[in-house]
Order: structure tokens, then C-alpha cells, then sequence
């Protein structure tokens, strides 16, 4: 088998009908659009038409809330500085625990310069408290940011109740959609989400480039400011074959919702349940009954997680681990530890994210191959004897560390 | 990726000496399942001779931490305790042609655990005396908790200084950043502020008023006080020039390419400063023929 790609929320594969599209604009369609002349003018069109498909997927109501920027963070980084610079008055943030580091760590930053951030907490399954995030709506906040659903869990937030209860308050809110956008229909004429990012190669389009929607009337500073590209909201020449492929990607996947709805799906579906009957000591994280169609992620105990996917990657399969082992300890993800799911489990959650390309025949593969893998790894634990986890293994393995 | 050798993919895919070892004499703990990953080593030790018959591991981690055990079973088999205790982890981490920056630890985790296995065949008992934090350089392999405490216990004000005496950020600078936020921290306890303009060291004047054979046999006598800690981990050091601020010395026996070396260096600048009461700065003999070659080429 050539390469089983079950790494999804990571990135995805280029449809080979974004590439045909784009292509152009690499070689004859090479204009500035920007320039008054027949070389810039078609490339101007050809963003008019990418800005219209990217709406229609958002379900955006004018063309013009769609701001082309060059990456996710990019637009999560637009959103939040700009509703912290239009009302300097508020000093605070409202965000949750388990976003992207493109928020938390851009959120740090702004505690380190004096704002101060809510971090919402989340329960066993991933989810937040509601009645909580309602008390901490206030005049002195600035924006929430939440994200729509997460890259690790595929859990989804109630962002458009969210977005509901930030309005009443007077509260700007940013949804960071990278995950959802191309996976879940969005209607954002039907929200109150002020602003939206969401990000090009996470919907098979290529990486370098992105999206912040920004609802008309809200008021926005720019990140950038130069050129008068964007409506002079993100200055810099535009990015036009990643553009042109952003938007045909959005129409493709405006065809294809159905698709990640109906058969990704049941794809996902069969692998879970395929792995869940075989393995013994393992469980999904985050919410399965509210989560994103392709993702699932599974914590396998008493090992470790980049064993697993570098036995994997030898059968040609590639997944994602939430265990970043580097320097000092083993170091679950933000987004296990929120959770609370035990360090014994943490550090083996495995996911396994796909998409419209994977075949059940792939599927078959990897609930085939999993297994072993599971079973070799924990022959080599010292959590685990036979067939079961050594009991009590915090008290019988009591290692001389100070 | 990481980026792993051969030898790493080779340990890690077909692990040697996986298990524990039946009838073992000599068993060594260390890491948990709190703080991550762990590894119990298993030794069957030839009471007479004190050989190495048979080890074995079980380890809970990552790919580099498997491959790290495995290396470490196979290079200590049928060698003595007490040459098995002169392992290092660079040793294993040579042994599998290197490991990334971030993952030396799996490879000081095998010789903690190394060190524990022979205290409790010998019924002494071990303590693990290293902390490590987030790495912050990642030219030089250097960690946060070795920064921080670097900085208080020399009153480092600088990231120059920081540089000179852990090697953190004295590569291709990209952990600046992080740097300056330990001085700002370290410095804001000490109720002052971290200034980007500030200039390393200038403020000690080079000379403690010493004619220059004085200063040089104040630094033997200084050297010679520190022998007994080296020797004890089976390394020496030699003094080799003597330049200005610059005092080039030559690391000996278990302290040559130890991975702890930065910090023995460190450790020896701090006791000759201390000592001389003059700013200076150790550096390894390599540093001084590097420099008479730009010396030289630039001449």
C-alpha cells in the first residue's frame, strides 16, 4: 500500500482539482491585480471569484467579510489585537484552555503586556461550562475567542450560543474555525460570530494561505498596514494562486459537506469501533457525541505515543499523537491534560484524522495493524505483565527519583 | 520528525535485551508515571567478579527512550560494576550515533538508571541530584532550571553572560526571547530590571591586582580544590592557558565530551571567580586552537 494518510487535522492533501486551478497564476496569469492592465486585470477577477466561493461556504453575507490573510494564526492574531486596539478601554480576554497555541500563546503575550485573560475550563469529556463563560461576559471584556472545534479531540464548542451570549453583552467574538470550516455547514449570515479565521491547507487547499472573516460594521484595526490590498485591511500583495485555490477548494467542499457527513463518518465510525473491539485498556477522548466527522481520538494506556506512530509509520500509516516527549519528561498535550485524562493514558492518545480521500479498504488496514502495535509496545512496559497493567502501578513501580 | 539515526531506528524497531531479567540481583528504578516516562533495568551480576551476565529493560516513553535502554543493555553486558558506573549517557547517546537536543534525556535517564541498579545490587541507596526543565537552547542542549540557577547563583544580568557562562543562546540566537524572560523574572525578584544595554561583565575590572605568575598559581591552588569532586567521577582537569580573562583548561578522563561538561565548566568559572574575585571566563582548550586558527587565518 502506498501511504495511508490518517493525519487530516494536521494538514491535507491538495485536492488535484485546486492544482489545476491554481496553476495559472504561477506562469501566465503572473499579474499583479493591483496593476492597470490586461496582466493584473484578469488576476483581479479571479480573486472576485475566489472571495465569492469562500463566502458561499461561510454563508457570509457580503463578499467584502472576507479578508484574505496568509495563515490561520495570522487571522486569529488580526482578530485579537484589533478588538483589543478599537476598545483600549477593555483589558480582557475571554478564551478557553484548550485552543490552538495560536491563541494561548498570543494570549500569554498579553497577560506578560497587562491584559488579563479567563481561561475557560473544560470537564472529563472536553466541554465547557456555560453558566461560568456567562459570568465572565462583561463591559471590561474585549473579545472571546473560541474555538469552534478542536484539533485534537474533534470536540465542538457551542460557539454560535457563545457568539449569541457575547452579543447580548456587548462582547465581540472570534471563532478560530480552522478545524470545522469544510467539515460542518456554516452559516454565518444566520450567527452573531463577529469574526472567523480559518485556515487553507486544514480544507485541501495548499498551506500560505487563509481567511478572517469580518463582519461588516465591526470595527477593525489592521494587522498590517501598507498597501491598500484587502480593502487596506491586510496590506501585501495578495497570495493569488493560493487565493484562487482557496476558493475552489471552498467549492469543492460546499459539494462535498454531505460527503464528510454521511460517509467519513461511517469511515470513522468502522476504525473506532474496529480498535475499541480489539484493544483491550483504551477509550475516546473529548465528546464522541458532539464532535468533528473525521476525527477520532483514542488513548491507549501504559504506552507511550510517539512509539506508536513510529511503528505505524513503518506500515506507511501516518496519525498523531497528543504526547510531546522532548526534553525533561514526557509532557501529555494542553488539551489531555485539561481533560484530566491520567498521565498512564495521556501519553498514548492516538489520532486519527480523515477525509474524503481515505477508503474503507485503509480503514481495514489500519484496524488490522493497530493492535500488534499496541500489544509490542506494552511487552516492553513496565506497567504492564501479560495481558493487563500490573496493579496499582503508581505504588508497585516506585522508582528512586527525588 | 525527529530527526533519528540509523542506529536509533534500528534499537527502537528491534529493541535488544526487552524484559526484565530472570533471577535478577540488581534492579534500578528510575523516572514515574507522574513525570512521564520511566525505566526499570534488570541486571544479573556474577557475585564473584562482579560481571554483568544479563541485562534487561522495560521502559515507558518514547522512541528514543526504548532505543537509549536498549544501547544501554548492550554496551554494559559483560563489563564490571565498576566499569559499567564509567558509562555516560554520552556514551549511549554516541553509541546510537547521537540523539536530537531534545532527546538527550532519554539517554541520561538510562544511566540514572544505571547508577540506581548498581546501588541496589551494592545495598546503597541512590539519589537522583539532576532537575531538568523546558530546553531553551537548542544549539547547546541547555534547560531552563540550568539557566535560572545559573543566573542566580552568578548574578548574571546579561544574555551574554548567560551565554558565557551555560553556552544557552550562544549559537544562532534564536532563544533570545526566552532568555531575556528568565533574567527579566530572576531579576525582577531581586527588585531589578533586565536592561537589553546592559554590558556582560564590563562593570569587574580584568585585573585583581595580581602580577601575572601569581594569578596563575592562585588558579592551580584554586584548581586543585575542585580535583577531589572530578576525580570522584572518574575526570580531571588541566589548566592549559591562561589569557587575559579567558582561562582555557583541558577536561580529563570521564569529563572529556561528558554531556555534563558545559556545567562542570560553569562550575569551575564560578570557583575561579569566586576565587580570584575578578570576572573571567573558562573555556575548553578546543575553543583556544579554534581561536589561533581564526587568529592565524585572519593574520
Amino acid at each position: 500500500m502506498n501511504g495511508i494518510y490518517l493525519d487530516n487535522n494536521a494538514t491535507t492533501m491538495v485536492a488535484p482539482e485546486v492544482v489545476s486551478a491554481m496553476l495559472p497564476y504561477f506562469s501566465e496569469q503572473f499579474g499583479n491585480p493591483s496593476s492597470m492592465h490586461q496582466f493584473g486585470d484578469k488576476v483581479g477577477r479571479a480573486l472576485t471569484e475566489a472571495r465569492r466561493q469562500v463566502q458561499a461556504l461561510l454563508g457570509a453575507e457580503h463578499d467584502s467579510e472576507i479578508i484574505f490573510t496568509s495563515c490561520g494564526t495570522e487571522s486569529d492574531t488580526t482578530a485579537i489585537l484589533s478588538a483589543l486596539r478599537v476598545q483600549p478601554e477593555r483589558k480582557e480576554i475571554i478564551t478557553t484552555v484548550v485552543e490552538h497555541p495560536a491563541i494561548l500563546n498570543l494570549c500569554k503575550q498579553l497577560e506578560e503586556e497587562g491584559y488579563t485573560v479567563h481561561y475557560l475550563k473544560v470537564d472529563k469529556k472536553g466541554r465547557i461550562d456555560m453558566g461560568s463563560y456567562y459570568n465572565l461576559l462583561s463591559d471590561k471584556v474585549a473579545i472571546v475567542s473560541v474555538m469552534w472545534a478542536n484539533n485534537e479531540t474533534g470536540t465542538l464548542f457551542p460557539v454560535q450560543e457563545m457568539a449569541e451570549l457575547a452579543h447580548a453583552a456587548g462582547v465581540l467574538f472570534h471563532t478560530d474555525a480552522v478545524q470545522a470550516v469544510g467539515k460542518l455547514p456554516i452559516n454565518l449570515k444566520e450567527s452573531r460570530i463577529d469574526m472567523l479565521s480559518l485556515s487553507g491547507h486544514k480544507l485541501h487547499a495548499p498551506k500560505g494561505v487563509g481567511v478572517l472573516y469580518l463582519r461588516r460594521g465591526v470595527r477593525f484595526r489592521p494587522l498590517l498596514r501598507g498597501g491598500h490590498q484587502e480593502r487596506g485591511r491586510r496590506a501585501g500583495t495578495e497570495n493569488s494562486a493560493g487565493i484562487v485555490a482557496l476558493g475552489k477548494a471552498c467549492e469543492l467542499a460546499m459539494q462535498t459537506l454531505e460527503q464528510e457527513k454521511t460517509e467519513v463518518r461511517a469511515l470513522r465510525d468502522r476504525l473506532e469501533r474496529g480498535l475499541l473491539a480489539q484493544i483491550s485498556h483504551c477509550f475516546v477522548t473529548g465528546d464522541p457525541g458532539n464532535r468533528l466527522p473525521n476525527t477520532c481520538n483514542i488513548a491507549f494506556e501504559y504506552i507511550e505515543g510517539e512509539a506508536i506512530l513510529l511503528l505505524l509509520n513503518r506500515l506507511g500509516i501516518a496519525a498523531s499523537t497528543g504526547s510531546a516527549c522532548s526534553s525533561g519528561s514526557l509532557e501529555p498535550s494542553h488539551v489531555m491534560r485539561a481533560m484530566d485524562i491520567p498521565f498512564t493514558a495521556a501519553h498514548g492518545s492516538l489520532r486519527l484524522s480523515l477525509s474524503r480521500y481515505n477508503s474503507e479498504a485503509e480503514i481495514d488496514y489500519v484496524i488490522e495493524s493497530l493492535p500488534p502495535i499496541v500489544a509490542q509496545l506494552r511487552k516492553l512496559s513496565p506497567y504492564w505483565r501479560g495481558d493487563g497493567p500490573v496493579s496499582n502501578p503508581q505504588d508497585l513501580f516506585t522508582p528512586n527519583y527525588a | 520528525m525527529w530527526d533519528y539515526s540509523e542506529k536509533v531506528k534500528d534499537h527502537f524497531f528491534a529493541p535488544r535485551n526487552a524484559g526484565a531479567v530472570e533471577n535478577a540481583n540488581a534492579t534500578g528504578d528510575v523516572g514515574s508515571l507522574s513525570c512521564g516516562d520511566a525505566l526499570r533495568l534488570t541486571l544479573k551480576v556474577d557475585p564473584d567478579s562482579e560481571t554483568i551476565l544479563e541485562a534487561g529493560f522495560q521502559t515507558f516513553g518514547c522512541g528514543s527512550a526504548i532505543a537509549s535502554s536498549s544501547a544501554l543493555t548492550e554496551i554494559i553486558k559483560g563489563m564490571t560494576l565498576d566499569q559499567a558506573l564509567l558509562v555516560s549517557n554520552q556514551d549511549i547517546a554516541d553509541y546510537l550515533d547521537g540523539l536530537p537536543a531534545e532527546k538527550m534525556h532519554c539517554s541520561v535517564m538510562g544511566r540514572e538508571a544505571l547508577q540506581a541498579a548498581v546501588a541496589n545490587y551494592r545495598g546503597e541507596i541512590w539519589q537522583d541530584d539532576h532537575q531538568e526543565g523546558a530546553l531553551v537552547c537548542k544549539c547547546f542542549a541547555v534547560d531552563a532550571v540550568l539557566i535560572e540557577e545559573t543566573i542566580r547563583a552568578n548574578s548574571l544580568h546579561t544574555v551574554e553572560e548567560v551565554s558565557n557562562y551555560t553556552k544557552a543562546g550562544a549559537g544562532c540566537s534564536s532563544c533570545h526571547e526566552g532568555i531575556e524572560a528568565i533574567l527579566n523574572r530572576v531579576l525582577n525578584e531581586r527588585g531589578e530590571k533586565f536592561d537589553p544595554n546592559a554590558v556582560a561583565g564590563e562593570r569587574q575590572k580584568p585585573s585583581s591586582g595580581l602580577t601575572n605568575l601569581q594569578r596563575i598559581r592562585r588558579i592551580e591552588t584554586l584548581l586543585e580544590a575542585i580535583r577531589p569532586n572530578l576525580r570522584r567521577d572518574h575526570g580531571d582537569v588541566e589548566l592549559v592557558e591562561v589569557d587575559g580573562r579567558n582561562i582555557y583548561v583541558k577536561m580529563i578522563g570521564a569529563c572529556a565530551g561528558c554531556q555534563m561538561a558545559g556545567a562542570t565548566l560553569s562550575g569551575i568559572q564560578q570557583h575561579l571567580a569566586e576565587g580570584l574575585g575578578e570576572f573571567i571566563l573558562v573555556l575548553p582548550d578546543s575553543e583556544l586552537s579554534r581561536r589561533k586558527l581564526t587568529t592565524a587565518a585572519s593574520a
